[in-house]
C-alpha cells in the first residue's frame, strides 16, 4: 500500500490545526453571546410567565385604572386569602396589571418572531432550489418575486389580515408572504453557484436523481446563511407584528401583545407614559438581541465574513 | 562575483504559528541573486518558496514572523526597515509580478493608472512625464498601440497584456530586483514562451536581479541562471542551471526531475479493441438569440469527429478557449450539444433527454481537474464512492466492498473510506475521484486536465495509476489536457484543438515527430524546456 506523505498534506494540516470547530467560534463571538442571552432571557420570561409574579393579563379592575408604577393593592387568591399585590408597571386605561400583560406578551412575540422565521426559511428555501436548478422555471418563479417584492410589506399584511378574520394565524401569514422573496433571492444565487461545483457535476455523471442531487449536495450550503437570515427575520416579524396591532389591524386587543399594549396607552401617552415604556423598552431590547445574535451568527458562519473575525 | 549581490539572504528562518505541524516555514535559507542574474527557485506547494518572497517583499502573513537571519537588499537589511521605509523600498529598488494578473491588477482602473501610480508614489514626475515614462515602458514590454491601452481597463486585455502590463508597473522604476512568483503558470503555453522571453530581454537590458519562483522544471530550463530547490522549507540544493538540470546531486532533485513528463513520446502499439465513443460532426455554440438582445454567437466546438477504442487513451491537446473541455462535457453530458452525435456503445446519446440518458450514464464517467472540489467535502469518502452504484440499485454493504477494493487499487487505506476529503492531500483526492469512476465499471472515463493541479512528482503517481486501471479495465480514456509533456506521456492518439476546431489528429508518436498544422507547430515550439531532455529515462546518473 503506497499512501503518500506530501507536502500538500502538511499543509492541510496546518490548516486543520488552526480551524477550530464552527460551534466553537460562534461562542467566542461577543455579540452571539450577549443577543444569545438575552433572547434566551425573554424566552424564559414567556415561557414562565405564570410564575413570575404576575396575576392574568385580562383581568379588568375600573378602581384601578391609570395607577403609576407601585402602585399598591389588595387582591384575593384563588384560596380566598387577601395579598397585597405591587403593580409594578402600573395599570393602563381598564386597570390591567401592565406589567403582566408585558411579560405575557413576550410569548406572543417570540412565538409571532419564531413561526414566522422557520416558515419564512422554509418556504423560500423550497422555492428558491427549484428557482435556482430548474432553469426554466427560474425567471418565472423570480419575476413573481420581485412584484412581491414591490408592494410594501405592511401594505400587504394589512391586505391579507383584512381578508381574513384577525388572529394569530393571519398575522403570521401576512408577514411570512412578504418575508419570502429575500430567502428565495438568498437561496437561488447560492444554488446557481453549487450547482457549478464539480462535486455536483460528479453526482450527475453518477446518475443521483435531481431531488436527491439537491437535497445531499446543495441544500447543506444555504444551512448557514439561511440561519443568519432565519434570526434577520425573526428580529422584523416582531417588529411588524407589533407595529400591525398598534395600527389595530394585528392580533385582537384583548389579546395582551406589545404592539397592543402600547395601542392602548396611546392616547394618555403624555400623562401616563409608563403604558408605552415597558412594552417599548421589551420590544427594543428584543429585536436588538436578535439582531445582534443574526451580525454575530453571520460574522462567523457566512464565508464571506468569516475571514474577518 | 565580485560586487554585492542585489538580494543576500542569509539563514533566513520564518516561523509558523503554534499548533502548526512544522516550526518553521522556511529555515535556514542562504542565498543570493546578483545584478543580471535569473535565479530560478524551484519546489512543489508547501516548500516554503512563496513564504520566502513574501519575506523579501515585506509582505508576509501577520501569523508568520522572520525569527532569524538577515534579507540584504543591495546590503540594507530588509527584516529591520520600518513600514515606511519598505514602501519606499518597493518599486523603487525591489518590485513583484504575481501568478494571477487579473486579481492583481485593480479591476476599476485603466491600466494606464496605474503604471502612472507607482511613478506618482515614488517620484516628483509632473503628469505628463509620467504618461511618457508609461508609455515608454509599455513600449518596452512589446504592448501593441500603447497610446490606446493605456486608457483601457484590466478586463479589456488578454491574459498576456495583463501579465506585460504587470511587468511594466513592477519594472517602471527600474528596480534592482524583480520577484516572479509563478507568473506563467496561469498562462498558456504560447503567451507563457512570450513572457519568459520578455523577462529575460528585459532583465538583460536593465540588469535586473530576477528571483523567479516556479514549480516547473520546463520554465527552470529555460530562463534560469541558477536554481535553488527547496523541499519542506529547506533549501535542498542550489547551483548553476545546467549543472542541476543535467548532473542533479541531492535525491529530492533527482526525483523531481526524473518526474517530469518527457515530450518525446514511448512508442506504443496502435489499440485495436472495439470503439467505445465515435463523436461526429459535434458541434456547441453558446448565445446567439436571447429574449431581449441579440448575443454574441460563440462556437465553442465545431464539428468535432474523434473515436476512442476500448483499451486506448485519446488526448485532446489545446490551450484555454480551444474547445477541449466543452468537448469532455458533451460527451458526459454535463451540456447537451447543439448538432451532431455522439455514439457510446452503439447508442446516440447527443440528443437523449435527462430521463432517458440516465441508464447511459453509467457507461461514461469523468475525473475532473480540481481534486479540491470534485469531492463533496461534507460528505465521506466512502459515501461519495457509493454514491453512484446505489442509485443503479446495488446494496449498500455490496458498494462498500466494492469501494473498499477500489480503495486498495488505487493506493490507499481502505479506513480512509470514513475519512472526509479534507484530510487527504492533493494526488490522494485524485486517487479517490478515479475510485469513484470506476465504481461505476464504465466502458469510457473522461479525463479533464486530471494531474494539472497537482504538484509533479505527485502528477507522475496519478498518471501512472490512470494507465494502470485502463489497461485493467480495458477502458476507453478520453484525456483533456494542455500539457504537451502529459499527452506525450500517456495518449496514444492525440488530436489538437484550435478555436472549436480540430486542427490535426493521429498517432502521439506521428504528431510529435511531424507535427503537420502551423498551430501544433506553434505549440511544440513553445513548450517550455523542449531542449532538455527530462524524464526518467535519460537519468541514469
Amino acid at each position: 500500500m503506497s499512501i503518500e506523505v506530501l507536502p500538500a498534506e502538511i499543509a492541510e494540516g496546518v490548516r486543520a490545526a488552526r480551524r477550530p470547530g464552527r460551534f466553537a467560534l460562534v461562542m467566542r463571538n461577543p455579540s452571539v453571546i450577549i443577543g444569545a442571552t438575552i433572547v434566551t432571557f425573554l424566552a424564559l420570561v414567556g415561557v414562565l410567565a405564570p410564575v413570575l409574579g404576575t396575576i392574568s393579563p385580562s383581568e379588568i379592575n375600573p378602581v384601578y385604572r391609570n395607577k403609576k408604577p407601585g402602585a399598591e393593592r389588595t387582591i384575593r387568591t384563588e384560596d380566598s386569602k387577601e395579598v397585597q399585590f405591587v403593580h409594578r408597571f402600573g395599570t393602563d386605561t381598564l386597570g390591567r396589571d401592565v406589567y403582566s400583560r408585558v411579560v405575557y406578551g413576550a410569548r406572543v412575540s417570540l412565538v409571532v418572531g419564531l413561526t414566522v422565521a422557520v416558515l419564512s426559511v422554509a418556504i423560500g428555501l423550497t422555492i428558491g432550489l427549484i428557482a435556482g436548478y430548474i432553469r426554466w422555471l427560474d425567471s418565472i418563479i423570480m419575476r413573481v418575486m420581485d412584484g412581491l417584492m414591490a408592494i410594501p410589506a405592511i401594505l400587504l399584511a394589512m391586505g391579507v389580515v383584512s381578508l381574513s378574520r384577525a388572529g394569530l394565524l393571519a398575522v403570521v401569514i401576512a408577514i411570512v408572504i412578504p418575508e419570502i422573496p429575500r430567502v428565495v433571492r438568498l437561496v437561488r444565487a447560492i444554488v446557481l453557484s453549487i450547482r457549478e461545483e464539480p462535486y455536483v457535476e460528479a453526482a450527475i455523471t453518477v446518475g443521483t436523481p435531481t431531488p436527491t442531487l439537491l437535497v445531499r449536495h446543495v441544500l447543506p450550503n444555504t444551512i448557514a446563511p439561511l440561519i443568519v437570515q432565519g434570526t434577520f427575520i425573526c428580529g422584523s416579524a416582531i417588529l411588524i407584528e407589533a407595529i400591525l396591532s398598534f395600527l389595530g389591524i394585528g392580533i385582537p386587543p384583548e389579546t395582551p401583545t406589545w404592539g397592543n399594549i402600547m395601542a392602548e396607552g396611546r392616547s394618555l401617552f403624555r400623562i401616563y407614559p409608563h403604558n408605552i415604556f415597558y412594552p417599548g423598552v421589551c420590544l427594543a431590547l428584543a429585536v436588538l438581541a436578535i439582531n445582534m445574535l443574526g451580525d454575530g451568527l453571520r460574522d462567523t458562519l457566512d464565508p464571506r465574513f468569516a475571514r474577518r473575525v | 562575483m565580485a560586487e554585492t549581490p542585489v538580494l543576500n539572504l542569509k539563514g533566513l528562518c520564518v516561523q509558523l504559528p503554534r499548533g502548526s505541524d512544522r516550526a518553521h516555514a522556511v529555515e535556514d535559507i542562504t542565498f543570493s541573486v546578483g545584478a543580471g542574474q535569473i535565479v530560478c527557485v524551484v519546489g512543489e506547494s508547501g516548500s516554503g518558496k512563496s513564504v520566502t518572497a513574501q519575506a523579501v517583499m515585506g509582505l508576509l502573513p501577520r501569523e508568520l514572523n522572520p525569527s532569524a537571519g538577515q534579507i540584504l537588499l543591495q546590503g540594507e537589511d530588509v527584516l529591520q526597515a520600518t513600514a515606511s521605509r519598505l514602501r519606499d523600498l518597493r518599486g523603487t529598488r525591489m518590485a513583484m509580478i504575481f501568478q494571477e494578473p487579473m486579481t492583481a491588477l485593480n479591476p476599476v482602473m485603466k491600466v494606464g493608472d496605474q503604471i502612472a501610480e507607482v511613478l506618482e508614489i515614488h517620484t516628483e514626475l509632473s503628469q505628463p512625464d509620467r504618461r511618457n515614462r508609461a508609455l515608454e515602458i509599455m513600449r518596452a514590454v512589446h504592448l501593441p498601440e500603447p497610446e490606446r491601452l493605456l486608457g483601457v481597463y484590466p478586463h479589456q486585455l488578454s491574459g498576456g497584456q495583463r501579465q506585460r502590463i504587470m511587468i511594466a508597473a513592477a519594472l517602471v522604476l527600474d528596480p534592482a530586483l524583480l520577484i516572479a512568483d509563478e507568473p506563467t503558470t496561469a498562462l498558456d503555453v504560447t503567451t507563457q514562451a512570450q513572457i519568459l522571453r520578455l523577462i529575460r530581454e528585459l532583465q538583460e537590458r536593465r540588469g535586473t536581479g530576477v528571483m523567479f519562483i516556479t514549480h516547473d522544471f520546463g520554465v527552470v530550463a529555460e530562463i534560469a541562471h541558477r536554481v535553488v530547490v527547496m523541499q519542506s522549507g529547506r533549501v535542498v540544493e542550489m547551483g548553476l542551471s545546467d549543472d542541476i538540470l543535467r548532473r542533479p546531486q541531492c535525491e529530492y532533485t533527482r526525483m523531481l526531475i526524473a518526474s517530469v513528463p518527457s515530450l518525446k513520446p514511448p512508442a506504443r502499439a496502435p489499440k485495436l479493441g472495439a470503439t467505445a465513443l465515435a463523436m461526429e460532426r459535434l458541434s456547441k455554440t453558446y448565445g446567439g438569440r436571447g429574449l431581449f438582445r441579440r448575443g454574441r454567437l460563440v462556437r465553442a466546438a465545431e464539428n468535432v469527429d474523434i473515436t476512442v477504442r476500448r483499451g486506448e487513451t485519446v488526448g485532446i491537446v489545446g490551450e484555454s478557449g480551444s474547445g477541449k473541455t466543452t468537448v469532455a462535457r458533451c460527451v458526459a453530458r454535463l451540456i447537451e450539444p447543439t448538432s451532431g452525435s455522439i455514439r457510446i456503445d452503439n447508442v446516440d446519446v447527443a440528443r437523449l433527454p435527462e430521463s432517458r440518458l440516465r441508464a447511459h450514464r453509467r457507461h461514461v464517467q469523468i475525473v475532473f481537474q480540481d481534486p479540491y472540489r470534485s469531492l463533496n467535502p461534507r460528505r465521506t469518502v466512502g459515501a461519495s464512492i457509493i454514491e453512484g452504484p446505489v442509485n443503479f440499485g446495488l446494496a449498500r454493504a455490496e458498494a462498500m466492498q466494492r469501494a473498499s477494493r477500489l480503495m486498495a487499487l488505487v493506493g490507499l487505506a481502505p479506513d480512509a473510506l470514513d475519512r472526509y476529503p479534507h484530510q487527504f492531500s492533493g494526488g490522494q483526492r485524485q486517487r479517490i475521484a478515479i475510485a469513484r469512476a470506476l465504481a461505476m465499471e464504465p466502458t469510457l472515463l473522461i479525463a479533464d486536465e486530471p494531474v494539472s493541479a497537482l504538484d509533479v512528482s505527485v502528477q507522475a503517481q496519478v498518471l501512472k495509476l490512470l494507465d494502470d486501471v485502463r489497461q485493467r479495465f480495458d477502458l476507453a480514456v478520453l484525456f483533456i489536457t494542455h500539457d504537451l509533456r502529459v499527452a506525450a506521456q500517456i495518449c496514444d492518439r492525440i488530436a489538437v484543438m484550435q478555436r472549436g476546431i480540430v486542427v490535426e489528429q493521429g498517432p502521439t508518436a506521428e504528431v510529435f515527430a511531424a507535427p503537420s498544422h502551423a498551430y501544433t507547430r506553434a505549440l511544440f515550439e513553445a513548450a517550455p524546456g523542449r531542449n532538455v531532455q527530462f524524464g526518467p529515462a535519460t537519468n541514469a546518473v
